[in-house]
């Protein structure tokens, strides 16, 4: 894939099809009030980042977009979540075959540690007891679109925790992949990965982009630099700005960003 | 909200480069001034001891080069303190130009002064005047972070040019009428041309402050009635001024 | 107890004449005195007041605290000692194999007893395991909030019936109307001896494995009923394996129950609805009874028990240090 020229300035938010749209969202915990009145667009096959200092609700939100927020006891969601036009907080909506469509990769990268890695690629068809045609060959596709192929090719057979951390996580990737979503959210996926790791699978996540729409939530805000075409802050529930990543860090329009990503933040 | 960095090392790392840029903005006028009052009292001691500061203004030069490089390594900066750095280096490449335009202008009155006075005395007081008067503006609105003393000043450039344009003419007809005075009519020329160079680094500085401040280029564009000189607020102002306003 | 350094004698800086000859050239200081150069840290080398007794007390109750645990290990191993001798004289092949002589006759064996109580094991685990297993997964994983704290605390409560309880109650439940002692009845009460233990070690193996693995699932679009069986009990299967086999080294042995519902048969059976022997209380049986050759098949029957509960221990034990050695 040709890298874009470093020239080319990002075309502003508005201007891309979005893939998710969402309109005044508000998530609670019991009587606590997570998030307030969100509403943003998601661009179609972009990474977007989600930033923002702790507690300010960027994971809540990630987890609102595909309806495992509601899984807590006592969170509840309420606004709308649109989704290649479709509500997913529509009563008629399954939240577990949202979930197919929008997939999800966590901070800690989880293998099943009772399979194998082959099984592993193949758990999100195998545990929803579908047939899977030619898993060969699913197997081997997804695993080399998160360039682990030629790393386990010949062990698909050992158990997905024999591998390294940046190993797994790029496993757990390929397991979402292997469901052919269209959304993939990221919740701080390289945190608890090593340099090296990290700098692998940020370069996964632009070939990713061709295909997929990313959203991923991170506490490091060189990553997000890095990676991503359009950022979000987040502060205290709100969304402060949303807008491309260039202009947030090179000459953002709120305050409150400006002093978030320059480290003034008391 | 806060308006100092977490880190106190990081706040105390830009207050020094936004210092020393100040220092060397004051040593450069004050360079070009004596050198001025050194031409117009014939004053070869004050050109001679004049001429020295440059060297304060190199050194500087390197420090706040050495010291915007370690920052933008160590501490990844964005936004506008991105633009700082990024602006600090310009301006200390046209403060350093500003200090070798007075280097050379001691060295004319230096070889002036070798020479008895020109009977026809040319003046280049006004252009004097114009150029350390500009270049002063420029490091005001540069302490101040004011975009709008900086937009003004841009259009002050012609009015230079049209000085130095009247001298050079002066010079021209002064040449032709009498050539013993060639000599030291071109060192006269001389000096003008380094006045009129003074006042360009002068509007860069000015060019980079707005880019500082509103984060837009408005470099080699029309300067009036230009779509991008538009009079929308800068953004709030939070490094107010840390050092004591100029004089 | 360090005696290196001798009591501070003098109190000024200079020791000239009180380094003992082993000690190094630095010499004792007395303690709270301005350590000079060189001798930054020789106050760590004189005793402190008070240091012995606080040794002492140490000891003391490290002693205690050992002589505790041989006191737990006395009776186990005396028991199995005392077993194995006495039952050793009778193991053999025959033991196994020969079904209980008529009175008077010598010989024969305890092979019903042995096959009855494999039986008995059979039938309370086909029904005990489902259900322990189950509900274990109901108030780990389904049940929310009051629900699931109802059920566990019924589970806790039932474990702690006593068995002979139990026993009458199946046999209200089961003995009366079917007329008969049977082998169904006593699996039975053996399954209900069973199901608390099952479902609490269950429920806990459940909850400690990492939630991450259960989002990791729900996330990729899998049902939460899918996640917690193939997911989430499949990973604590191993766990909730060992909890298994410690719950039958348990009921392997209990024989008040069986006594009012399997009752006894001095003839092989694995039928369902027939009183089947088995072997506690085949034990009891000879052992109360006033013929040597009966008592000595008791001891050996004894051993036999002793050895397979001793057995599955320790292959529970072994399975669980294995899985956690396959973690790694």
């Amino acid at each position: 894939m040709t890298p874009p020229s470093a020239l080319a300035q990002t075309p502003p938010a508005d201007s891309i099809e979005p893939r998710i749209v969402v309109e005044k969202l508000n998530a609670y915990f019991n009587d606590f009030h997570a998030i307030h009145d969100i509403s943003v667009k998601i661009p179609d096959r972009r990474v977007t980042a989600v930033i923002g200092p702790s507690g300010c609700g960027k994971s809540t939100f990630l987890r609102c977009l595909n309806r495992m927020h509601e899984l807590v006891v006592g969170a509840r969601a309420n606004g709308k979540v649109l989704v290649d036009g479709v509500d997913v907080y529509d009563r008629g909506v399954d939240p577990v075959r949202l979930r197919r469509h929008v997939g999800m990769v966590f901070q800690k990268p989880n293998p099943f540690p009772t399979m194998t890695i082959r099984e592993n690629v193949l758990a999100g068809l195998t545990l929803n007891g579908v047939k899977v045609r030619d898993s060969e060959a699913l197997v081997e596709r997804t695993l080399t679109q998160v360039a682990l192929w030629d790393e386990v090719k010949d062990k698909l057979d050992q158990s997905g925790m024999s591998l390294s951390g940046g190993q797994q996580q790029r496993l757990c990737i390929a397991r979402v992949l292997a469901v052919e979503p269209s959304v993939i959210l990221l919740d701080e996926p390289c945190s608890a990965l090593d340099p090296i790791a990290t700098a692998r699978i940020e370069e996964l996540f632009s070939e990713l982009r061709e295909r997929y729409t990313l959203v991923m939530v991170t506490h490091n805000m060189q990553q997000a630099a890095r990676v991503s075409e359009y950022t979000a802050f987040f502060y205290m529930g709100d969304l402060i700005e949303f807008d491309a990543t260039e202009r947030i860090f090179t000459n953002p329009k709120e305050t409150r960003t400006e002093d978030y990503v320059t480290g003034r933040f008391g | 909200m806060a308006s100092e960095h977490t880190s106190r090392v990081y706040e105390h790392e830009l207050r020094t480069v936004r210092e020393k840029v100040v220092l060397m903005g004051s040593l450069a006028e004050e360079m070009i001034q004596k050198g001025i009052l050194a031409l117009r009292t014939r004053d070869t001691e004050l050109a001679q001891t004049t001429r020295r500061v440059d060297r304060h203004i190199n050194r500087l030069e390197c420090e706040v080069d050495e010291l915007c490089l370690r920052i933008l390594a160590m501490r990844q900066p964005v936004a506008s303190d991105l633009r700082f750095l990024t602006t600090a280096l310009k301006i200390v490449t046209d403060l350093e130009r500003v200090g070798d335009m007075g280097v050379n202008i001691c060295e004319r009155v230096l070889e002036l002064n070798e020479e008895p006075p020109l009977p026809d005395a040319i003046d280049v007081s006004s252009l004097a005047d114009e150029s350390l008067g500009v270049l002063h503006e420029a490091l005001d609105a540069l302490v101040a972070r004011d975009v709008a003393r900086a937009t003004a000043l841009l259009e002050r450039d012609d009015m230079i040019d049209e000085h130095y344009a009247k001298i050079f003419q002066h010079v021209l007809v002064m040449m032709s009428r009498d050539p013993s005075a060639i000599y030291r009519a071109t060192r006269i020329q001389s000096i003008a041309k380094y006045l009129e160079r003074i006042g360009d680094h002068a509007m860069n500085i000015a060019e980079t402050v707005v880019f500082l401040v509103k984060g837009t280029d408005i470099r080699h564009a029309k300067r009036r009635g230009d779509p991008l000189m538009d009079s929308t607020p800068p953004p709030p102002d939070r490094n107010g001024p840390a050092v004591p306003p100029r004089k | 107890m360090i005696e290196k350094a001798p009591p501070a004698a003098s109190p000024s800086g200079t020791s000239t004449d009180t380094a003992p000859a082993d000690s190094t050239p630095v010499g004792a200081r007395p303690a709270g005195a301005p350590p000079g150069p060189g001798s930054r840290h020789t106050h760590l080398l004189v005793a402190a007041p008070g240091e012995r007794a606080r040794k002492l007390r140490s000891t003391m109750w490290l002693w205690l605290c050992g002589l505790s645990a041989v006191v737990v290990l006395i009776p186990l191993l005396s028991i199995f000692v005392y077993v194995v001798q006495k039952g050793a004289a009778g193991l053999s092949l025959s033991f196994f194999t020969e079904l209980p002589k008529p009175v008077g006759e010598t010989g024969g064996g305890m092979g019903n007893a042995v096959v009855g109580t494999l039986t008995l094991i059979a039938i309370a685990s086909a029904i005990g395991l489902p259900v322990g297993i189950l509900s274990g997964v109901y108030i780990a994983e389904v049940g929310r909030g009051k629900v699931a704290d109802l059920v566990r605390f019924f589970a806790e409560v039932l474990s702690g019936v006593p068995s002979i309880t139990v026993g009458v109650f199946v046999y209200a439940l089961l003995v009366v109307p079917m007329k008969q002692f049977s082998a169904f009845a006593g699996g039975v009460s053996l399954a209900i001896i069973m199901i608390p233990t099952v479902t609490r070690t269950t429920e806990e193996l459940l909850r400690m494995v990492p939630s991450h693995l259960r989002e990791a699932s729900l996330a990729l679009g899998v049902p939460m009923w899918r996640t917690s069986l193939f997911v989430v009990l499949r990973t604590a299967a191993p766990g909730i394996a060992t909890g298994v086999m410690l719950s039958v080294a348990r009921i392997a042995g209990e024989t008040a129950p069986l006594l009012f519902t399997a009752f006894n048969n001095r003839f092989m059976s694995t039928r369902l609805d027939q009183p089947i022997a088995s072997l506690p209380v085949q034990i009891l049986t000879y052992s109360t009874s006033p013929y040597e050759d009966w008592q000595q098949q008791a001891w050996t029957g004894a051993l036999v028990l002793v050895v397979v509960i001793l057995m599955l221990n320790v292959l529970a034990r072994l399975g669980a240090r294995s899985r956690i050695g396959a973690k790694r």
